[in-house]
């Protein structure tokens, strides 16, 4: 065989899907690169959260495969695409607050049997988050939304996924603790972790990205470099349904 | 001229969080308005400001050149202030029009026993209930459980039922999230109709080609407070607007 370009982290081809009556996704195709950060824009009803929920196995897909690393994922049960490593941050909270923070990441390792290496893990998402080690004994409802945030960054770290999914991580959180949070997502990068971001926050998420795709109306409308997304004129007319003019 | 609905300086904090900020909105008598803004920028609080579901810390709401502010939201509705919500409230478990007779009876409080029970009152108002449903295009779904509707059903039963007390400003929240786009064009052409009825209308909305080609004014929210105000035609082209929808630049390079 020739040499072929390894296969993408995550490869999402013609993806149709929707609820009832309705497709919200009319066809997306995009590629995650490994090792990269890939974030997903687009205006509210663009179908960015039907996206995350095709991954991650919630909703299957009515047309269209998704593979991970060459490997088909869409059809698969949540647990089964969970076990081949893919782990979801979601949008809403999802800590267990009366459990210590200790005791919330431990429980990102409980398809692991081997008790050694969930420590091992342990240690090491401790190393990378010296924070959130500082928090372990705190009840996890006792901390703010940021440094929430970061203990389920480092809980979705003890599978060593292969991609993480991040759902609008920015959401309710002040610009100052989102900076964290963002510093945060760079530092698990920069650590080899390879992820696909939703944000509603586009500046701030496209920046942070190696890759940005813009949504409308469930298909992909622009795709590439992080900042040339951001700068494309279009945006605005995929935002606000005009071709924007500077004012300044 | 002056404006039929308006609030002043509204702030409504929840907690630490500052929802409103100062926001003010005008809505000219005749108009359809429209009320735009990113996730969580204070849309639904004001809109809840005015009818009363929501005490402001500050600031005014005015209604006809009367002060409204903290008016309960039986008392917004009997001034002449309907609305509807995001999310459809009607009685699942009640036919379309048993819904619309319960919009009845709320608007007409009856004078005597023998009015209420009385047998032209109720064909009255059945009849006037029939009306608004073939208005908004449900009539044949009259008899069946509100609850068995669609999605996209529901909210024009919502519309229906919010005209049954002939409200001078009707406030819609989203009356296009969730519907599919046959039904946002006929939704649309209604809004049209009572306006041309000189019905005023304060739309909030995130499908834009709905919002902009429905409104003559629209007023952006960002951050609890007002972010451009004008015809859709500028708004589009709006810099600051496109802003608020990008979000916070977290690294701001000075230059």
């Amino acid at each position: 065989m020739t040499a072929q370009s390894a296969a993408p982290a995550l490869a999402l081809d013609g993806i149709v899907a929707g609820y009832g009556g309705g497709d919200v996704l009319r066809g997306v195709t995009f590629d995650v690169p490994e090792g990269s950060i890939t974030c997903v824009v687009g205006p509210n009803g663009a179908g960015k959260s039907t996206l995350m929920r095709v991954i991650s196995g919630l909703l299957r897909p009515r047309a269209g495969t998704v593979t991970l690393f060459g490997e088909k994922l869409s059809g698969r049960s949540p647990r089964a695409i969970l076990k081949m490593g893919v782990v979801q941050v979601p949008q809403n909270h999802s800590l267990f607050k009366d459990m210590t923070v200790r005791e919330n990441i431990d429980l990102g390792g409980y398809t692991l049997s081997d008790r050694a290496l969930v420590t091992k893990r342990m240690d090491a998402v401790f190393d990378m988050f010296p924070q959130v080690k500082d928090w372990e004994r705190m009840k996890a409802g006792e901390l703010s939304g940021g440094q929430q945030r970061l203990v389920e960054f480092a809980r979705a770290l003890m599978l060593e996924p292969r991609l993480i999914l991040l759902d609008e991580p920015s959401m309710g959180l002040s610009p100052m603790v989102l900076r964290s949070v963002f510093d945060a997502a760079r530092a698990m990068n920069d650590n080899g972790a390879t992820m696909l971001l939703v944000e509603q926050n586009a500046r701030a998420g496209l920046k942070l990205s190696h890759h940005g795709v813009v949504m409308e109306n469930g298909i992909v409308r622009l795709s590439g470099t992080g900042r040339e997304v951001l700068e494309h004129p279009e945006i605005g007319e995929l935002y606000l349904g005009g071709a924007v003019k500077s004012s300044s | 001229m002056t404006a039929l609905l308006r609030t002043e300086g509204i702030k409504k904090s929840f907690g630490g969080v500052h929802a409103l900020n100062g926001a003010a909105i005008e809505v000219e008598e005749g108009t359809v308005a429209g009320l735009i803004g990113p996730n969580g920028s204070g849309k639904t609080t004001l809109f809840n400001v005015i009818t009363g579901y929501e005490r402001p810390d500050e600031g005014q709401v005015y209604f006809d050149d009367r002060v409204l502010t903290n008016a309960a939201p039986d008392k917004v509705f009997a001034a002449g202030i309907g609305r509807t919500f995001q999310l459809t409230r009607i009685f699942a478990r009640l036919t379309v029009l048993e819904n619309m007779l319960v919009a009845a009876q709320t608007k007409d409080r009856p004078r005597n026993l023998l009015a209420w029970f009385g047998r032209d009152a109720w064909t009255h108002q059945r009849r006037h209930a029939m009306e608004l449903l073939q208005f908004v295009g449900i009539e044949r779904h009259a008899d069946v459980l509100a609850g068995s509707l669609s999605y996209g059903q529901r909210k024009l039963l919502e519309l229906a039922y919010v005209l049954v007390a002939d409200p001078r400003v009707i406030l819609l929240d989203e009356p296009a999230g969730g519907v599919n786009p046959t039904l946002v064009n006929h939704i649309a052409d209604r809004i049209r109709e009572l306006n041309s009825r000189g019905k005023t209308f304060l739309v909030v909305e995130h499908n834009m080609e709905f919002v902009m080609g429905l409104c003559s004014t629209i007023t952006v929210l960002e951050s609890g407070a007002v972010a451009a105000s004008g015809p859709p035609q500028l708004i589009r082209t709006d810099k600051r607007v496109l802003d608020a929808y990008l979000g916070a630049d977290l690294e701001e390079d000075p230059r």
